[in-house]
């Protein structure tokens, strides 16, 4: 039977009441639009505006509160305010430009290095059988080792000029593409490979059209945590030996004490990271728009 | 099967066919002619050895071993029940996926605009619904110019009515291109509407053989309909109670 008009005034009024007792002293809304009275909402709602910010501006604001009510001595955190005042003194006075320069040449030319390799060794092992019985077990052994108990490894046989340092960040950003592309690799789906056999496809023109589209997410996902091993590995290769970059500057401002300068190179950290990951997603984003039509 | 139809230079040609997964034999001694643009449908309980049977037609069964004769066309081509299309290319490149003639997107588009989807050309399938996703397949399936088509249960993830759709579709194309079509189904009405001819598997053998021999479309209405039902039914051990529950005539 078809609710009709009375029906619905009295679930309406009905509904009115109960919310009152439930709320008491609280107004409703006048008008809602006619709906069944639901149930809790249980699945995730709509995130709030900047969801993202709220949490890091918070915690900025306890430091500085922290600090401007003395509960936080500068000697244990700089204040927060001294950020803009040292990054502009870094910047006129100390060249930071030019360090900013070699530390993101260093960190790019090494991760162009290590993904390449990351992704050809990955491809070899992937593809043919061969490939996968000499390469997959040392990758798998190189896994194993901590990568910092290579640094003194790679000094004493490459010295501790930019070719260890590409060498050891390379090392560092190779292993998460080789592991995530090959692992998608192998995980084709077996009914698209029998569809390619049923569409009496060539072998070249089953990994390209495919094998490589179908491990693209898994080489992106690689791509992201290599990019933030870079930074890691950055940071650790940067100060041994260094003359120019930003590990040089960190060194520097912890033989001195300087902790404003040491805060704003945390920052500039920081935003690197921000900055690649931003790229990266909007990369990813365009290279697999197709998925964007199975979720939502 | 009783007796030797006797065609002369048929699509597919099978005889004694045997297949085995470990020591279990699937497929026990199929004969089986289909003429060029015949259409058989393919009954059967769940593990009776319809897919099977398919798969070795297709060639796909890589994993078995038996022993038969079996010639099949060259020109084959699989519709699967999934759509089985690649996600990450476009509708129009899915369906002449593999192609390499100079004129293939021509042809793409053609295929499209015969299942009704050249609106849809330039769309990632995942948008697609089910039912637009499976003409797709018979589009891609189609362009190929199949001899024999091969067909897994092709509508059986699809929804009552789009699968009536589908139906018509199917007939309208069979019209047009002849190709020989082995459909298997678990639906008998959807065996006895579309095909010249239905199979019953079981056990891995052929257990009945039925020319429908009516003219297309066809009415579930008509005795002769139900009289084809209703052997096929009581073939695969349905019986006339179980069926009390669904008199409608439609799908179970």
């Amino acid at each position: 039977m078809p609710p009709t008009a009375p029906d619905n005034a009295l679930a309406e009024r009905a509904h009115q009441r109960r919310t009152a007792r439930r709320y008491p002293g609280r107004r409703r809304p006048t008008s809602r639009p006619p709906q069944a009275r639901h149930g809790l909402r249980l699945g995730p709602k709509p995130r709030l505006p900047f969801a993202g910010a709220v949490g890091t501006l918070l915690l900025l604001g306890v430091w500085a509160l922290a600090s401007a009510t003395g509960t936080l001595s500068p000697r244990t955190l700089a204040p927060p305010w001294t950020v803009p005042g040292t990054f502009w003194h870094l910047w006129t006075r100390e060249g930071l430009a030019q360090h900013v320069a070699a530390s993101l040449r260093l960190a790019l030319a090494s991760l162009a290095i290590g993904v390449a390799a990351g992704l050809v060794l990955a491809l070899l092992s992937g593809l043919s059988r061969v490939g996968d019985a000499l390469i997959d077990g040392p990758v798998q052994v190189n896994r194993s080792i901590p990568w910092y108990v290579l640094v003194p490894v790679a000094i004493s046989a490459l010295g501790i000029g930019d070719t260890m340092k590409t060498t050891m960040i390379a090392l560092g950003v190779y292993l998460p593409v080789y592991l995530n592309t090959h692992a998608a690799l192998r995980r084709i789906d077996a009914r698209y490979v029998e569809l390619a056999e049923s569409l009496g496809l060539s072998r070249w023109t089953f990994v390209r059209a495919v094998v490589l589209p179908g491990a693209l997410p898994g080489f992106f996902l690689g791509l992201r945590l290599a990019t933030t091993s870079s930074w890691l590995a950055l940071v650790i290769i940067e100060q041994i030996n260094a003359t120019r970059g930003l590990g040089y500057l960190m060194n520097q401002a912890q033989s001195y004490g300087q902790d404003d300068v040491v805060i704003v190179l945390v920052v500039l950290y920081t935003l690197l990271g921000l900055i690649s990951d931003f790229l990266l997603r909007a990369l990813e984003r365009r290279a697999l728009s197709w998925q964007r039509s199975l979720g939502s | 099967m009783a007796e030797e139809p006797g065609v002369v230079n048929p699509a597919v040609r099978v005889r004694g066919l045997t297949r085995l997964y470990g020591t279990r034999t699937v497929l026990d001694g199929i004969d089986l002619d289909m003429a060029r643009g015949e259409f058989i449908a393919l009954l059967g309980h769940s593990g009776s050895g319809k897919s099977t049977l398919l798969r070795a037609l297709t060639g796909l069964d890589h994993d078995t071993s038996g022993h038969g004769e079996l010639r099949v066309p060259d020109r084959r081509a699989v519709v699967f029940q999934d759509a089985r299309l690649l996600p990450w290319k476009r509708v129009a490149a899915n369906v002449t996926l593999g192609m390499r003639d100079t004129d293939a997107r021509r042809r793409g588009q053609q295929a499209l605009d015969e299942v009704g989807l050249s609106a849809h050309a330039r769309a990632w399938p995942g948008r697609l619904s089910g039912g637009e996703q499976q003409r797709a397949a018979l589009a891609r399936a189609l362009i190929r110019n199949p001899e024999l088509l091969l067909a897994d249960e092709p509508f059986g993830a699809l929804d009552a009515l789009t699968r009536l759709q589908m139906h018509a579709l199917l007939r309208t194309l069979h019209a047009r291109h002849r190709p020989a079509i082995l459909m298997v189904t678990h639906d008998v009405d959807e065996a006895v509407l579309l095909a010249d001819r239905v199979l019953l598997l079981d056990r891995g053998r052929i257990t009945l053989d039925r020319t429908i021999g009516m003219p297309s479309p066809r009415d579930p209405a008509t005795p002769a309909f139900a009289d084809h039902r209703t052997a096929f039914l009581t073939a695969l051990g349905i019986s006339p109670q179980d069926r009390q529950q669904n008199t409608s005539g439609t799908k179970n």
